[in-house]
């Protein structure tokens, strides 16, 4: 079956709304309005005020009630809106969610999801541009997916929701009017990295929002008859180190892709891991494709020119093999 | 002591691969020797040496590739002695690996790269990393190398690199060389173009009385005697010969004619006729002749790649009538002939007809003006009109 991205998404949470009368969705305009990105479009109807939260414009009051709610023993799914905004509730985040469970003793632990769109590419402008997976990804206490297929989108939800620890969800802004055939077997783990297409000379390491250029790049490098593989990360933390070495081990070669910015950035942590694990099956040196460390610029062009692009990504690949 | 550097073979160079060493440590060199080949996206090419000297130190090992003005060697002068042990000039670009210089003092080995896999496989493999040619990013010495290096058959040493520079790469190098000189003309070259119809039947007649009792290989060919006609012309009018060159013109004395050769794969090359104006006929043709040979065999030296002072093209053979041509940078005008043709032409108030061609000026319009180009046309015709002065 052929839905989109935002469906896939949509079904997951009817679900665990159906499923489980302990979740419950909440966040600025999820209700009446049906979700900024139309995510949870007819829900307030179906399952009512109580259980399709509208809040105020508070990110830091929103998610602290998530947090409580968890502890009293609820499966809140809170969505902030943008990562953007989530800046606002990082207290809430790294000091409360992450770490009650450090700070209790193990006595409590908080079952909550937190949803949130990310990444650049739809003419925000620098405020509302940000990809910050990597400061979420630094955080010990909370497990960080980035769902980048149909798939992934359908099927990360349940597990997340199952998992006792905060889990923070990023949705890259750009996926969601994305079409796919939805496989019979898309229930998933958020454990593992995967590689979402094969090949020997070289890894194309990315996720988010970047995986569909990746597969671009790889696509129209295939038909130079250079054969790349391209491996979405998924699960941003805790890394999952044996695929990446496993992948690099073979092709001897790295280019990872990553929009948020290159200093301090995922692409970063992953090519420390290569070079800690892989060193001496590296054939060249691993190369980064990272957003311009810049303001994310308003201007089409200069937006289009500031984020990894499937061109750039093809260069890199050319340089590191050096045809 | 002086430095050999890797000179500019024309404006579209910027890199080239060096292939092979002519001279050794040690060897006595003079002005105008060829001491090395040079790969460049165009040909390989015989570089020469403008200085007497005697070779203290090859810098560069065959099969790297450099940025034109790397330092390739250091000599002596006539008479210099070598400096002590150890006082080798610094000056190489870094990463460039030093090679054995038997008898030329301690050659200092700079690391070699060479990728951790490669170090390991070679290893495991006994294959000594030192012979090998690196393809990989930075000329690093990667899987593939030491893989390649122990098939059977595999070249054995860096000499026979020249072969792995297959000819589709060449051409697509080439193409990539011309579309950057011809883009930077049109881009930089504010250009005017003239034209002029010659009435050729008294060159023809001359040609054909100069020829007569000649054997086949020694007869004189029109596009010798248009060469030094524009010679000729140049010499009154010398703002069309020499470079632009940081925002000036360097006129050039002596005429160095860049010939447009087409190659038989695509692309083109245009070196030099040295000297075209002071030389007689015969020696042109014999001259000529030979470039064709060499530029199509791929083996030019190193002064007729960047010499030339002005360019002719000659696309008659192809049928066109005229030709309005892109000026080669840094030079300041290009001259071209069409097709030698029968045409109608009135001559003393009768309609006659008459073997003419189209000569064709194009010029940098920053170093001369039309009424300039006007009179170089004419003064070409009038030269073309008296063969025998030529």
């Amino acid at each position: 079956m052929r839905i989109s991205y935002r469906e896939a998404m949509r079904q997951a949470l009817h679900d665990a709304l159906a499923s489980d009368p302990r979740v419950f969705l909440m966040g600025e305009d999820v209700g009446r309005y049906g979700g900024t990105y139309a995510v949870s479009k007819g829900f307030y109807d179906e399952f009512g005020p109580e259980r399709i939260r509208d809040t105020p414009l508070s990110e830091l009051g929103f998610v602290g009630a998530g947090i409580g709610a968890a502890l009293g023993g609820m499966r809140p799914i809170v969505e902030v809106m943008t990562v953007n905004f989530s800046l606002l509730a990082l207290d809430q985040i790294v000091n409360s969610a992450a770490l009650l469970r450090h700070m209790s003793g193990g006595q409590v632990s908080v079952p909550l999801v937190i949803r949130m769109a990310t990444g650049a590419g739809r003419q925000l402008a620098a405020q509302h541009s940000h990809s910050l997976e990597n400061w979420y990804a630094h955080i010990p206490g909370i497990r960080v997916l980035a769902p980048a297929t149909i798939a992934d989108a359908r099927g990360m939800l349940a597990p997340a929701l199952a998992d006792p620890d905060p889990v923070v969800m990023f949705e890259h802004a750009q996926l969601y009017n994305m079409e796919g055939k939805l496989p019979d077997n898309w229930q998933c783990d958020i454990e593992r990295a995967a590689i979402r297409r094969p090949g020997s000379q070289l890894s194309l390491i990315t996720y988010g929002g970047s995986l569909p250029k990746a597969l671009d790049a790889a696509a129209e490098l295939a038909r130079d008859g250079i054969d790349v593989e391209v491996v979405d990360l998924r699960v941003l933390r805790p890394l999952d180190t044996e695929t990446i070495a496993e992948s690099v081990s073979r092709t001897h070669r790295a280019v990872i892709v990553d929009e948020g910015w290159r200093s301090g950035s995922l692409a970063a942590e992953v090519m420390a891991r290569i070079v800690e694990n892989c060193f001496y099956d590296l054939d060249a040196p691993p190369v980064r494709v990272c957003s311009e460390e810049v303001p994310i610029p308003y201007a089409k062009h200069m937006e289009g020119a500031a984020l990894p692009q499937p061109a750039k990504i093809v260069a890199a690949v050319r340089e590191v093999l050096n045809v | 002591m002086f430095d050999f550097t890797l000179p500019s073979l024309g404006a579209d160079m910027d890199e080239g691969k060096l292939i092979e060493w002519k001279v050794k440590p040690g060897d006595a060199v003079s002005k105008g020797q060829v001491v090395a080949i040079v790969d460049t996206s165009k040909a390989a090419v015989d570089v020469e040496i403008w200085q007497d000297g005697v070779v203290h130190e090859l810098l560069i090992e065959p099969g790297e590739r450099i940025p034109v003005g790397t330092v390739l060697a250091t000599l002596l002068e006539p008479g210099e002695e070598a400096p002590p042990q150890g006082a080798a000039r610094g000056g190489r670009q870094a990463g460039a690996r030093a090679p054995a210089a038997p008898g030329a003092g301690a050659a200092e080995t700079a690391r070699l790269r060479i990728s951790p896999a490669a170090r390991k496989r070679a290893e495991a493999l006994g294959v000594d990393l030192a012979r090998l040619n690196g393809s990989g990013p930075g000329g690093a010495v990667t899987l593939a190398d030491v893989e390649v290096a122990v098939q059977p058959g595999a070249p054995k040493a860096p000499e026979a690199a020249p072969a792995a520079h297959p000819a589709a790469d060449r051409n697509a190098e080439m193409r990539r060389a011309i579309a950057a000189a011809m883009s930077r003309s049109k881009r930089e070259i504010p250009h005017y173009y003239l034209s002029e119809t010659i009435p050729m039947a008294r060159a023809q007649n001359w040609l054909t009385q100069a020829n007569e009792g000649r054997p086949i290989t020694e007869r004189l060919l029109m596009a010798v005697v248009q060469l030094k006609a524009v010679a000729a012309a140049l010499a009154q009018y010398p703002e069309m010969n020499g470079f632009f060159r940081d925002g000036r013109f360097e006129p050039v004395q002596a005429a160095h004619i860049g010939v447009a050769i087409s190659l038989r794969q695509g692309g083109l090359i245009a070196p030099a006729l040295h000297d075209v104006g002071s030389k007689p006929l015969d020696q042109l043709m014999r001259e000529l002749a030979d470039l064709v040979k060499r530029t199509r065999a791929g083996s030019l030296r190193s002064s007729e790649m960047s010499d030339p002072t002005i360019t002719v093209t000659n696309l008659g053979e192809q049928g066109v009538e005229t030709v309005m041509g892109v000026i080669y940078p840094p030079q300041v005008a290009l001259v071209g002939f069409g097709r030698i043709m029968e045409r109608p032409w009135v001559e003393d108030g009768a309609l006659v007809a008459l073997p003419t061609v189209v000569a064709s000026l194009a010029a940098d319009h920053r170093v001369s003006d039309g009424h300039r180009g006007a009179l170089f046309l004419a003064e070409l015709r009038e030269r073309l009109l008296r063969p025998e002065e030529l």
